[in-house]
């Protein structure tokens, strides 16, 4: 019954070197509207001071916006970071201009994928469709983020 | 003529200021060894004794007390992430004028139980956790606690409120106190109600289990921790009262033999628009106590922090001489430089400038370049004191020299200094008479009169 009442817990912010507020601040507002228990740590946000807010806040899922073409640079190593604190079963996503040049969105998720974050989102993706898949994602319960294991 | 009397009961003094509170002046200050092992008040009475040689006989209407003596108020903080709540918990901790003996992040294990029980604090402060955030840390770190052989100290429990109720259950054995989330919501502090339990249970518990409620004749009690007071007056010399105007933004370097305290008045925020701010926000009134830099018995972590070359180009002796010099003073800890040593008294003055230097970056913000595709930007972590006007200096090895002004030069931002925040300009006020703990007392009850004082009695000491 508790559980129910329960909000998910998410952090948000753009990562690396990137300063783009705009997206950011939409999704946040997107996210708290469907009921999610959201911590935005804003732009400029380095990996580990995610892990951290994760820790302490006890969050589900950390959702990463980059849209400067550095996103795989930022991205590499969270998953490991993340195990290495002790944060198993949360959930990873990216979005955004996740990727330098023209490359296509299946590709874009599976370079994703190896960097061990469960899903990644091109540019013009509404929030309804991350918040849907967030809702997906975590009502499984925990999920599988082997890389490699799946498909 | 209506005469207060302000008593700071130290480790190794007892100091007394005694004001005229219509007057709005003080009538005089004196101090003498305090007396924990036998009676706090045989201190007391010497010191009013050669304070009454000065002035003459005193009645006193009302008097105050804060103390440091029996050790100050020890305290444990244990958080979850270090910099997070445990940087949160020892950051309320000290600005409660407690001493953080040590500070434990993420699960406690046996060893650090063993540990704590050596050092048997007086308050434990126990928390990890936002509102609604991790709980499993909190409640494995209380199993832990519960493990603990002494049930002396109490407990105060301010981490996620969600098991506030489960953790006192687990240490149901102790004393306990619950209390609002020391971080609520991520990187917001919030040690308001933290510092207001520490102080009450402070004034119910600690002053009575330290011997220290012996001092009979004091109408009102002892108050606060000696630090808290000194917070006190640094709060109130910046941010003034509604009638009387403070004088601002300010930086506060209290330089002993053990450590050094450095205070800030200031939100610290950004002073310009390339900076993004990071981290765990500061509580405008901070203090920061660096454990290892002192002038006598922490000497050796002075030279660790600055360079010996430094400490030898300032004093004008050789390296040789001050390592030698140093390792002497480190010994003879009560040493106090004659007029007669100049050596000496050279070596004092490189050893504090370093120290205050070392003190005031520590508890400065920092800012951290990055190269982003439009140019550069900055990620701000503490506080940006560039803009702070003036520098109070107080504590024995400031007040007691000629040349607190050319010490205290080395608390501001040099040009290398580029990503330090520290004060670029400010003027220097020095606690010459050794007031400011007093007038933080006194501003329990008359802030007005401890403001006046204040900005009457701290000298200024050159403009940089």
């Amino acid at each position: 019954m508790e559980k129910e009442k329960k909000k998910h817990r998410i952090i948000l912010g753009v990562i690396g070197a990137d300063v783009h507020a705009v997206g950011n601040t939409i999704l946040n507002r997107a996210l708290q509207d469907a009921g999610f228990e959201v911590t935005n740590l804003g732009v400029m946000v380095p990996q580990e001071e995610m892990i951290r807010a994760a820790v302490e806040d006890g969050a589900d899922a950390i959702l990463v916006s980059s849209l400067y073409g550095q996103g795989e640079i930022d991205c590499t190593g969270m998953r490991e970071k993340c195990e290495e604190a002790g944060l198993k079963d949360i959930l990873l996503y990216a979005g955004g201009n996740l990727v330098v040049g023209k490359v296509p969105e299946k590709e874009i998720q599976e370079r994703y994928k190896a960097l061990g974050f469960d899903r990644a989102f091109g540019p013009g993706t509404d929030p309804s469709v991350t918040i849907a898949a967030l809702k997906k994602d975590l009502a499984k319960g925990r999920l599988h983020h082997h890389r490699g294991s799946e498909e | 003529m209506k005469a207060v009397l302000l008593i700071d009961f130290g480790s190794t003094y007892t100091k007394i200021t005694a004001v005229d509170i219509e007057k709005e002046e003080i009538l005089g200050t004196a101090q003498s060894f305090t007396t924990i092992e036998t009676d706090i008040n045989d201190g007391l009475k010497n010191a009013l004794k050669i304070l009454e040689e000065k002035t003459g006989p005193l009645e006193f209407s009302e008097k105050y007390a804060c103390s440091s003596a029996a050790g100050g108020l020890r305290m444990v903080a244990i958080g979850l992430v270090p910099e997070l709540t445990a940087q949160a918990a020892k950051q309320a901790s000290l600005g409660a004028g407690a001493k953080v003996v040590k500070t434990y992040s993420y699960e406690l294990t046996d060893g650090d139980v063993e540990e704590i029980d050596g050092i048997n604090p007086d308050i434990l402060l126990l928390t990890g956790g936002t509102d609604g955030g991790n709980k499993d840390n909190i409640i494995h770190n209380a199993h832990q606690l519960a493990k603990l052989k002494s049930r002396s100290f109490p407990i105060i429990i301010a981490g996620n409120r969600s098991c506030t109720d489960r953790v006192a259950e687990i240490l149901e054995d102790f004393e306990t106190f619950k209390c609002e989330n020391v971080m609520p919501k991520l990187n917001i502090p919030n040690v308001e109600p933290v510092q207001e339990l520490i102080r009450s249970i402070f004034l119910k518990k600690i002053v009575l289990a330290k011997g220290l409620s012996q001092a009979e004749e004091l109408i009102k009690g002892i108050l606060m921790p000696t630090p808290a007071a000194m917070l006190e007056a640094m709060k109130l010399l910046a941010k003034g009262t509604e009638t009387e105007e403070g004088i601002g933004d300010l930086v506060g370097v209290d330089l002993g033999g053990a450590t050094t305290d450095v205070y800030s008045m200031s939100y610290g925020l950004p002073q310009t628009g390339a900076a993004v701010l990071k981290g765990l926000r500061e509580d405008y009134a901070k203090r920061t106590v660096e454990g290892d830099i002192g002038m006598r018995y922490s000497i050796k972590g002075i030279v660790a922090a600055s360079d010996i070359m430094r400490i030898s180009d300032l004093s004008g002796l050789s390296e040789r001489k001050c390592e030698e010099m140093i390792e002497y003073l480190s010994v003879h800890t009560d040493k106090v430089p004659g007029d007669d040593e100049p050596d000496f008294i050279a070596l004092d003055y490189a050893l504090a400038s370093m120290a205050v230097e070392a003190a005031v970056t520590r508890h400065a913000g920092k800012l951290e370049p990055f190269y982003t595709p439009t140019g550069i930007s900055y990620m701000q972590t503490g506080k940006d004191l560039t803009g702070v006007k003036t520098v109070v200096a107080t504590g024995g090895a400031l007040i007691h020299t000629k040349r607190t002004g050319d010490i205290l030069k080395h608390t501001l931002s040099k040009p290398e200094d580029a990503f330090s925040l520290k004060p670029k300009e400010a003027e220097f006020l020095v606690d010459r008479k050794y007031i400011l703990a007093a007038m933080g007392l006194l501003s329990t009850e008359y802030p007005d009169a401890a403001l006046r004082i204040m900005k009457k009695e701290l000298e200024k000491n050159g403009v940089s």
